[in-house]
């Protein structure tokens, strides 16, 4: 199994226009990529999550969106880094339900159920990292 | 801002028809809201449908403000409609655990009207300026 990484873009994630266009390059690189409509709004939906996250939360940080291929099949990942305050109860927050502002409190736990690869490290003071990463349907 | 249009709403009788056609940005969103609210008291509404068949990506914020929306036109009387949800939309929300409960829902925009009974006739008054 090698993982390859075809192109990495880190773009800002300083206001709402950028939340914006964080979903729009998601979309148009899971369908460039051949993802199905499911595959493509279930990564598209996560990203969207995240990025609001960062930027209500997070008050504002990075997504780095990267194209995968492991052993010939396609995936994207997407990774945000923000530099708000951290999540200090972060089993709570990905429990659901659990919202402190603007969010129904699905962000974290809705996009984790999206996606097939979902990772995230926080704490108090250090601000939140959280990583997706979507492959495409092999039938 | 950039990239940003508002959401036409158009009367059919004493309905109103709001088309989301464009990337819903959260100002928007939360505009069309308060546009919607404001229809309604203008025009004596007693039906709202809100066609979705354009919108390809529905997160869990655009989710409450269209449900929340309905909530609040009931509440005002008017009926209404959420249509034309795309099956990739619906299963995204449903995975992400929000079933939108408590919003009527149709397939298109014919079957939402159908489901209003709607009543095409002439407008209410709306309330006095």
């Amino acid at each position: 199994m090698s993982r390859e990484v075809l192109s990495s873009v880190v773009m800002p994630i300083a206001g709402e226009d950028d939340v914006v266009l964080v979903r729009r390059r998601v979309r148009d690189l899971a369908q460039a990529q051949g993802f199905d409509a499911f595959a493509t709004a279930a990564v598209t939906t996560a990203a969207s999550e995240l990025a609001r996250n960062a930027l209500v939360h997070g008050k504002g940080g990075r997504a780095t969106v990267r194209e995968l291929n492991e052993d010939g099949r396609a995936g994207l990942s997407i990774q945000f880094q923000d530099q708000g305050p951290g999540i200090a109860d972060l089993e709570r927050a990905l429990a659901g339900g659990y919202s402190t502002a603007r969010s129904l409190g699905l962000g974290l736990s809705g996009a984790r159920r999206l996606v097939d690869e979902f990772d995230i490290d926080s704490a108090p003071g250090r601000g939140t990292m959280a990583s997706i990463t979507k492959w495409k349907r092999l039938y | 801002m950039k990239g940003q249009g508002s959401i036409p709403i158009l009367r059919v009788g004493s309905t109103l028809l709001a088309t989301v056609h464009v990337e819903l940005y959260d100002t928007v969103a939360e505009a069309f809201q308060q546009d919607v609210l404001l229809a309604i008291e203008r025009t004596g509404a007693v039906g709202l449908i809100v066609d979705i068949s354009g919108l390809e990506t529905v997160d869990s914020y655009v989710a409450r403000v269209l449900a929340d929306t309905g909530r609040m036109a009931r509440l005002m009387g008017a009926d209404t409609v959420l249509c034309g949800m795309r099956p990739e939309v619906a299963a995204t929300l449903i995975r992400m655990g929000y079933a939108m409960e408590g919003v009527k829902t149709a397939l298109n925009v014919d079957d939402g009207l159908a489901r209003l009974g709607a009543s095409t006739g002439p407008l209410g008054k709306g309330r006095p300026a």
